[in-house]
């Protein structure tokens, strides 16, 4: 038998084309995740990869919702949508690869950097994608 | 970590009103029994609460003219912002020499350590920027540096690690005092005139050294009165002395005002904040890594910069405007006498050797599995918690009292609408009880009713 751990849970929703709020669920995440005194580059590299995604959420996908569940040792970010998905993942993730629109452009998002920066920060990451139906990305970041 | 401070709290008029703890940017502060309390481990002496105290019982602890009489020779450092609380027919050599018939035999200016100052600083950030850095941070303002090691200690090395103006300064005056007067270092009294108490903070707990250079800092309102009768009485002899002495250049005096110390770092990519809130608003962004087309970041507790000082004394406006004064005259001078401006380019300066240490106040716990559990907790008492951030509790919002009872300092009833919610349960079950006593009576009273009734 294994004693149950006590974990965190902190969940948002994301408005769509939101830009005045941009980034409010990673900020919220980020304080939580300090207070709790994780290591200050654990945080960063959190806090960087969820912004990204939220951000993706809200503008590629009109919302969505995250959750983060902060374990001892790890923490899991779950950003799902119910926007159009990703037709071809690996063009996704490609740096510099962007279909965003020019009012996101022009708020100086939409440099195609986003996916490979979250891949960059977080220990794994997975995108699971349809079509039509929506995209959830989880990333786990360790602590150690 | 214990540092000293020098704001401290005046518990005669401290009257527990909650303007000081909303404003504080650490929320170092809490009202306990009426009276505020600062945390020393949160403080960063930033100034805050001492403007907005209006019952001033917030003040900086400084040190005062009577500590000149602890040595044989003293030297007084002009902070750049001191020459701004001084408007026309004041000049820098004026201001100068008025400051030296306060009680000094000699003076010298903090503006020639900014000048040098940024010369390494220049050459070290284009170095460190090569290398991916980006941005960096300006570390001459002590209240920056205590904020980045306590809220941002990813930052620590972004900061330009060079001891500020005010030791760069205080050395060289010291070297030329211990030349000219051949005294030993202990008797040459050093003081540095400024206008915040994390200066003198700086001094007593230097940032990043074991020992400061300077002695004394004694407050910019406190020697304002001494230099301006001198500057009335000021004769001619004692200005012309200034004539064969170096002055420090218009881009040394400049950094009295926010922007200053940027423009001379030779890069256009900066950017300057000022103000604490401000601030703290600027480096979250740098540490979310969405600044990274900033070369470097002049970062100022002080809205204005050092001119807007909580221990200045003129309005930071008309400060802005006259210090503007000081520096076209700086220029003008460079370009007639240029021999009169201080080689900047002949001193050294080496970077910090100690890294600096991150403060852990804000940490809930150093255990994790703890840690996690005060958070959980300290989320459902925040959720059950009014949510007006009244402060009446003491606490600057609901989230901080949430903190505060985890943390094991404060109970729910410290949150008054709790307390009423409380005194309300227990003036139901008070009235719940009185009825059950006068039930019990009016049964006793029967029961003696029907006794007098048998007995009759
Ligand atoms: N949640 C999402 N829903 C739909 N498409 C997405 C989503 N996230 C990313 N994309 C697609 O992947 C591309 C690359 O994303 P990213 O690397 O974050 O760059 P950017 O957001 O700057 O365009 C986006 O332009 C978009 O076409
Ligand atoms: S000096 Fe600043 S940090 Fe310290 S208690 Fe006052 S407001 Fe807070
Ligand atoms: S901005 Fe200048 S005056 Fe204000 S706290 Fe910082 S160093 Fe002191
Ligand atoms: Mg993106």
């Amino acid at each position: 038998m294994r004693m149950a751990v006590q974990t965190v849970k902190l969940s948002f929703q994301i408005r769509g084309s939101d830009f005045v709020n941009a980034g409010e669920a990673s900020s919220n995440t980020k304080k939580a995740l300090s207070r709790i005194g994780l290591n200050p580059s654990v945080v960063k590299r959190a806090a960087i990869a969820m912004y990204e995604a939220e951000l993706n959420a809200m503008i590629h996908a009109g919302g969505g919702q995250a959750d983060v569940e902060i374990f001892p040792d790890h923490v899991v970010i779950q950003i799902a949508d119910r926007g159009p998905g990703i037709p071809d993942v690996d063009l996704a993730m490609q740096a510099g690869w962007s279909t965003a629109p020019d009012i996101a452009r022009e708020m100086g998002f939409g440099a195609g950097m986003g996916l490979p920066n979250i891949k960059k920060h977080a220990d794994d990451m997975r995108i699971e994608t349809i079509v039509g139906q929506g995209t959830t990305i989880t990333i786990h970041i360790l602590f150690a | 970590m214990s540092i000293h401070h020098s704001v401290q709290l005046n518990r005669s008029l401290c009257v527990g009103c909650t303007n000081c703890i909303k404003r504080c940017p650490t929320e170092a502060i809490r009202v306990r029994n009426g009276k505020a309390k600062i945390a020393d481990e949160r403080c960063i002496d930033c100034g805050e609460c001492i403007r907005a105290c209006p019952h001033h019982a917030k003040s900086a602890v400084m040190d005062e003219f009577s500590a000149l009489d602890q040595y044989a020779y003293t030297v007084a450092l002009a902070a750049p912002s001191l020459y701004a609380q001084f408007g026309t027919p004041a000049t820098r050599v004026m201001v100068l020499a008025a400051l030296g018939n306060a009680g000094f035999d000699d003076v010298f200016e903090v503006a020639v350590g900014a000048e040098i100052f940024s010369r390494h600083a220049s050459i070290w950030l284009h170095d460190a920027l090569k290398k991916g850095k980006r941005p960096l941070i300006s570390s001459a303002c002590p209240v920056v540096v205590r904020l980045i090691q306590m809220k941002y200690p990813n930052l620590i090395d972004h900061l330009l690690p060079f001891d500020a103006p005010m030791e760069i300064s205080a050395r060289l005056a010291r070297e030329q005092a211990r030349e000219k007067t051949g005294l030993p270092d202990e008797q040459i009294g050093v003081f540095f005139i400024s206008p915040c108490p994390a200066k003198r903070t700086a001094v007593v707990s230097p940032i990043s050294s074991d020992n400061s250079y300077v002695d004394g800092v004694i407050a910019v309102s406190e020697a304002y009165p001494l230099i301006l009768a001198r500057l009335e009485k000021l004769e001619s002899h004692q200005v012309a002395s200034f004539a064969n002495r170096h002055l420090a250049g218009s881009s040394g005096v400049r950094w009295g005002y926010s922007g200053g110390e940027a423009l001379s770092l030779d890069t256009e990519r900066y950017l300057a904040v000022d103000g604490i809130h401000n601030v703290i608003a600027i480096l979250e962004e740098v540490e979310n890594e969405r600044l990274k087309d900033i070369d470097f970041i002049e970062a100022n507790s002080c809205t204005g910069g050092c001119i807007g000082g909580p221990l200045t004394v003129a309005n930071r406006f008309s400060g802005k405007s006259r210090q503007r004064g000081y520096i076209m005259a700086a220029r003008d001078l460079a370009r007639k006498h240029p021999g009169a401006i201080y080689p900047a380019g002949q001193v050294q300066i080496d970077p910090w050797k100690k890294e600096l240490e991150p403060n852990e106040a804000l940490k809930l716990d150093k255990d994790i599995f703890k840690a996690l559990q005060k958070y959980e907790q300290m989320e459902k008492i925040t959720a059950d918690l009014p949510g007006l951030d009244c402060g009446a509790c003491g606490a600057p919002d609901c989230e901080a009292l949430a903190e505060d009872i985890v943390r094991g300092e404060a109970s729910e009833t410290f949150c008054i609408f709790k307390l009423k919610e409380r005194l309300r349960l227990v003036a139901a079950q008070m009235s719940e009880l009185e009825q059950e006593m006068n039930r019990h009576l009016e049964d006793d009273e029967e029961e003696s009713d029907e006794a007098g009734e048998a007995v009759q």
